[in-house]
């Protein structure tokens, strides 16, 4: 019997997994080969999906970009398929954008059937939570805390003093929240290991509990993703099923879905919504540490973040905390996006700088036009030019320069793009997705759109810009949450690095 | 797509009751009754307010607050477009347009035959495969011109 692996993560379903796994079968069965179909998640080299590897005795053979129409030629000769075929990419482990990268959290994930415990465990599953209980839990939070792990929400909060306090706090009961709604264009890492390797997000959110002594946890999920939605409530009842989750492990675990509000993965308006009520920031004090879910203690954590700590327990916190740069400890998965050659997940050690990332890894557009601007860390996250490509990918060197790292995204534009549309896009979408709580975010983003329509229009470009200008001042420091506090990000960056695009004149007719 | 079924009330009750002792369980409710009857009518808002002892005011200030929330039912298909960054550095909002006018609707509309409505998303996490949509809860990438005319086919348009 011979596996053949076929990606169901969803991008990869979205240009053709599916139908490429039923040929394969269908095609295979004709000829009478002994062909194993296996689901897994994706390596995240999106521009080869649907990407198949074939087990051969020297190991997978991938080939991609794969459709119906490759299928009968790759069988043709038999099984396995020869690497002489167009469509052969060879190992995928010697394909450079794998080869360049430090896989820690993504380890498993394009390799394993993501419903298989036994491939999870053969994989080095439960290693991470078996030396959290040999270390107890205070062990578990200094190790935590050791390995200098940082929310990969875009915070940055170093995520062994959240577990601490939390632990610190004495009550009834207490909860782990996983934050997934994960609504920043440009990223997907979050969507990549509930599709593909959901079984690492349970050990994660397990050992969280058994840490700070919590006994319940909900994972948040956007309904954006209904493919993420399904594997993971499987992958719920299979760990039950074997006692990994429930009432014999003194932990249980709950999906729940949003319902399409972005400013809900703000961690306390994901509270509100999981407690039933309209998305709305809370103020803080109290911390959710203190009084979170149902005024409980709660750690919320994004979901990369708690994906993490099962290696950072198994292999220990000082090999994860050798990696990276300045604060910035371990691996970040970067998430390629948009007008990228080359689009799709690579996790690196922190400290490449963006014009690696941009060049070197994505291997500049896709259109095969000049990269004109880089918006990094999603709606929030400011455009860099060029001429800030020496950048480390670092939380302190991005905000050192204006901008965030935020969940990683980097989404590609190239030299087509309206650096003023960008930014009134950046305002009108503060505008749909305000909460409303706070004026400066309710009312300054409507204002906001409405002033850069006046100066796409060509009306008094200078006056409206400085108006804009005061309006982010506003924003940036009278907004609750970081909706407000950090939509001027990409507008004032537009602005700054691309002057030349908000005093051009236009067609109006364009609009 | 299956049709929303009519509003009966007794089923209503049973979905809710599903949910008894859940804390917090007001989106669940709501998208559970949602998928059921095609949209959140003023009779499941009075049911969802006294199975949860809110005030109809309260739930209706849940119901509108989330975009996925309906007062009116959407049509037979559902395409979502997404109107996020990634895809507009992939040209997506061109790509966009050229679909509301194959269809002939606005964002948000349902032609008239109750077929097809068209609503904006923004990020379906599909960003590397640009841009994208979904069509009822199925993922679409690299969306041009040819998968707009497999959609309609599939829409029956």
């Amino acid at each position: 019997m011979t596996r053949i692996f076929v990606p169901r993560d969803a991008a990869a379903r979205a240009v053709g997994a599916d139908r490429v796994a039923t040929a394969i079968t269908q095609e295979t069965r004709r000829l009478g080969l002994a062909v194993d179909v296996v689901r897994t998640g994706s390596r995240g080299l999106f521009w080869l999906e649907p990407m198949i590897e074939v087990e051969t005795p020297g190991g997978r053979i991938a080939f991609g970009p794969m459709t119906v129409k490759d299928v009968p030629g790759l069988f043709a000769g038999g099984l396995p398929p020869s690497a002489a075929h167009p469509l052969c990419v060879g190992r995928p482990e010697d394909i450079p954008f794998l080869k360049r990268q430090t896989r820690i959290t993504f380890a498993r994930c394009g390799i394993v059937d993501p419903l298989s415990l036994a491939d999870y465990r053969a994989h080095g599953g439960y290693r991470g939570l078996e030396r959290a209980r040999s270390l107890g839990a205070a062990g578990t939070v200094d190790e935590v805390m050791t390995s200098g792990l940082r929310g990969r929400g875009g915070a940055g909060f170093p995520t062994g003093i959240k577990w601490k306090t939390v632990a610190d706090t004495a009550a009834d009961r207490k909860f782990i929240v996983c934050n997934a709604d994960e609504g920043d264009s440009g990223t997907y890492a979050d969507r990549m290991i509930m599709e593909g390797d959901p079984f690492l997000l349970i050990e994660g959110m397990t050992i969280a509990g058994f840490a700070v002594g919590a006994t319940k946890g909900y994972i948040y999920i956007r309904s954006e993703y209904p493919d993420a939605i399904r594997v993971m409530e499987r992958a719920i009842v299979l760990a039950e099923a074997e006692g990994l989750l429930g009432t014999k492990a003194d932990f249980e675990i709950e999906v729940r879905v949003g319902a399409g509000a972005y400013v809900c993965g703000e961690e306390t308006s994901l509270l509100e919504s999981l407690e039933g009520k309209r998305g709305q920031v809370r103020a803080k004090p109290p911390l959710p540490a203190h009084k979170g879910l149902f005024g409980k203690p709660t750690v919320i954590n994004n979901l990369i973040s708690l994906a993490t700590v099962p290696a950072i327990l198994a292999d220990g916190a000082k090999h994860y905390a050798d990696l990276g740069m300045g604060r910035s400890r371990g691996t970040m998965p970067i998430q390629l996006a948009g007008n990228a050659r080359y689009g799709g997940l690579f996790e690196a050690a922190f400290g490449l700088t963006l014009g690696e990332i941009v060049d070197d890894i994505g291997g500049g557009t896709a259109s095969g036009r000049p990269v004109r601007a880089v918006q990094v860390g999603g709606p929030l996250g400011a455009y860099f030019p060029r001429a800030l490509f020496d950048t480390p990918f670092d939380y302190e060197a991005f905000t050192a320069r204006d901008g965030l790292i935020g969940h990683g995204g980097v989404v590609v534009f190239d030299d087509s793009v309206d650096m003023a549309r960008q930014a009134r896009f950046a305002l009108e979408f503060c505008a749909i997705e305000s909460c409303g709580k706070c004026t400066p975010c309710r009312i300054g983003s409507v204002r906001g759109t409405e002033t850069m329509d006046k100066i796409i229009a060509g009306d008094r470009a200078e006056a409206n810009l400085a108006l804009i200008a005061d309006l982010c001042q506003t924003l940036k420091f009278g907004s609750l949450c970081a909706l407000g506090g950090f939509t001027p990000y990409p507008v004032m960056s537009a602005i700054k690095h691309f002057p030349g695009d908000f005093t051009r004149p236009r067609l109006v007719a364009a609009a | 797509m299956p049709k929303a079924a009519v509003w009966d009330e007794a089923e209503a009750n049973d979905i809710i009751r599903r949910h008894d002792g859940r804390e917090g369980a007001m989106l669940p409710i709501l998208h559970d009754l949602q998928a059921v009857f095609g949209c959140i009518s003023p009779a499941a808002v009075r049911l969802v307010a006294d199975a949860l002892n809110r005030t109809r005011a309260e739930v209706h200030g849940v119901v509108s607050f989330y975009h996925d929330f309906r007062e009116q039912p959407a049509g037979r298909h559902v395409l979502k477009i997404c109107r996020a960054e990634a895809c507009q550095s992939m040209n997506g909002e061109a790509v966009a347009r050229q679909a509301l006018d194959r269809f002939g609707l606005e964002w948000g509309d349902t032609t008239p035959d109750g077929h097809l409505t068209i609503e904006a998303t923004y990020c379906l996490g599909l960003c590397s495969c640009a841009p994208s949509a979904m069509l009822d809860g199925q993922p679409i990438g690299r969306v041009d011109a040819a998968t707009l005319d497999e959609i309609a086919r599939e829409v029956g348009r």
